[in-house]
């Protein structure tokens, strides 16, 4: 017979219940060295082993579940937790690759909640806690370009943006999302400069939002996201530019409006409201045609060619059919 | 201390193999880091820009030699003027090679490609070409039979380079609208080319000009 439940077809284990990945990655060797007898031993060399020691501060854990969303996972190898967390833009906290990991130490990421506002059934204030369990966790392992031409691969944690979307409702007039980061001048030392509007805001169109891809981000690399790359929670949209991600998230906004994200404000003939990975649309002043992997390609091997919606074509080509990508950049 | 005896002190035999060894280090430096990776997540992005601030540096301190020299009653100083000169020239091409190689991989097609696709590029390129004539007549010979006037009106080109440099940096960070280094560097060089302005309009500068040239020549 039949037994209905509310879950929603998967069955969640408790954030405890899941092995860490490093263990579960590690688990031969760990067999054979319990068979020999060693368990004490392989417990504490485990307990101070890599994946914590390569963080700049204590991270607490975050895992996520394997994800089956297709495309949710690629087999390319991940950057080093260290490139991934020193080698980021977070204009908050200065202009240069290497400032965020320095200054971001200032911002404060508890108590933390998200405003849910405008064309929604549910609007108000969602605290971190009850966001953070709002859908079960899953590990996207997702290829990130920049648009400045270079690449990682990222092992992040989170849930598709979807579930807190059909969670809150949106009316049918709600044509945009509008993703707000946080800007306090009293945390964050680079607000109030002019190189951009703050605070700093981004978009997507409804459907890219609600596309399966598109992540609310909580971790990374099995831990909650270093301050650096957005904490606490972020968005990660995998086949548009990094610039579209926003990080450190306090406000979602529906719209019937195409938000004025803040880089098409800033250089509108520079970056478009999709900016989505296009090897064929360069920007003015660069080539989009190849990119440089950090960490990954030599001093002076050559740059990879970048590919069509950053390589998420089958997933989400379908989202722009029909439409100019040369006109919509 | 007073300025003659400075003067006399940077006569003395160990001033120019010391600058020569002062400029060399950060190229040291850049090998070293890069050889142990120390340059970062992106160390090819690393090396271009760090070969470029370089190239500029050495711009403003070639550029500073004259004004120093007459305020500070320094004649002394015209001595390091060629090599401060030629470091600007290495500098420039080692920025060009690291951009060339590591951003390019020497295909000469995409270069082109990408000169014409990125005017900040073409300045910069445009500059490089420019310190070429200067380098190639930094040699006494090619002074002597220059002769100073001309040699002296041929060199002028490093005023136009300077724009041209300061231009490249600015349209480089024009994408992110950060400024800031742009006008440092903006700053002192428009001093340094402000200051021989306002001695050309006071009358001062001409005879004074041709005189450090002279000393460049070295004794006979």
């Amino acid at each position: 017979m039949l037994i209905k439940t509310r879950d929603d077809g998967f069955v969640h284990p408790k954030s405890s219940e899941i092995t860490p990945q490093v263990v579960y990655q590690d688990r031969r060797r760990l067999m054979r060295l319990m068979a020999g007898g060693v368990a004490g031993a392989v417990l504490t060399s485990w307990a101070t082993r890599d994946a914590r020691a390569q963080m700049p501060g204590p991270g607490a854990r975050l895992v996520g579940r394997k994800s089956t969303v297709s495309g949710a996972s690629t087999m390319e190898k991940p950057t080093d937790l260290k490139d991934a967390s020193s080698y980021n833009n977070f204009y908050e906290f200065g202009m240069d690759k290497s400032d965020p990991a320095r200054n971001a130490h200032t911002l404060k990421t508890t108590p933390w909640t998200v405003a849910i506002e405008g064309l929604v059934r549910k609007p108000g204030n969602y605290a971190l806690e009850d966001l953070l369990k709002l859908s079960a966790m899953e590990e996207r392992i997702y290829r990130m370009r920049c648009v400045e031409g270079w690449s990682m691969v990222i092992p992040w944690v989170g849930y598709s943006v979807a579930e807190l979307i059909k969670k809150v409702e949106p009316l049918g007039t709600a044509k945009y999302v509008e993703f707000v980061t946080l800007a306090d001048r009293k945390t964050m030392p680079y607000v109030g400069s002019r190189v951009l509007d703050w605070p700093y805001v981004e978009g997507l169109r409804m459907d890219e939002a609600m596309h399966p891809l598109t992540l609310l981000t909580f971790g990374m690399y099995g831990e909650v996201l270093p301050k650096q790359n957005g904490a606490p929670l972020r968005l990660v949209v995998p086949w548009k530019y990094g610039f579209k991600s926003g990080k450190s998230l306090v406000k979602i906004r529906f719209t019937d409006k195409q938000p004025a994200t803040a880089w098409s404000v800033a250089a509108p003939q520079e970056y478009g409201f999709y900016s989505n990975v296009n090897p064929l649309v360069d920007h003015p002043r660069w080539s989009q045609a190849a990119e440089r992997r950090i960490g990954e390609d030599g001093l002076f091997a050559k740059k990879r060619k970048t590919l069509m919606f950053n390589g998420y074509e089958p997933q989400v080509g379908q989202l722009y059919a029909g439409m100019d990508l040369k006109k919509y950049y | 201390m007073d300025s003659a005896r400075i003067n006399r002190w940077l006569l003395g035999r160990a001033v120019k193999p010391l600058v020569f060894l002062s400029c060399l280090l950060p190229v040291l430096w850049l090998v070293l880091a890069a050889a142990s990776d120390r340059l970062g997540a992106n160390p090819a992005e690393a090396l271009i820009r760090s070969t470029g601030d370089w190239t500029l540096r050495m711009l403003c301190l070639v550029l500073a030699v004259t004004p120093l020299r007459i305020q500070l009653k320094l004649p002394a100083l015209a001595r390091l003027r060629r090599m401060l000169g030629l470091f600007v020239f290495s500098y420039a091409v080692l920025h060009l090679l690291c951009y060339a190689w590591l951003d390019m991989g020497f295909e000469v097609e995409e270069i082109a490609r990408d000169i014409a696709k990125r005017p900040f590029i073409l300045v910069g390129f445009t500059a490089l070409l420019l310190l070429l004539p200067l380098a190639a007549t930094s040699w006494n010979r090619a002074i002597r039979a220059l002769g100073a006037v001309r040699w002296q009106a041929l060199h002028r080109l490093v005023y136009l380079v300077a724009m041209l440099a300061i231009l490249h940096f600015f349209w480089m960070r024009a994408g992110k609208n950060d400024f800031a280094e742009v006008q440092a560097y903006a700053g002192v060089l428009g001093l340094l080319l402000g200051w021989r302005l306002w001695r050309a309009l006071s009358g001062q500068g001409r005879r004074a000009a041709v005189g450090h040239a002279r000393i460049d020549q070295g004794p006979r």
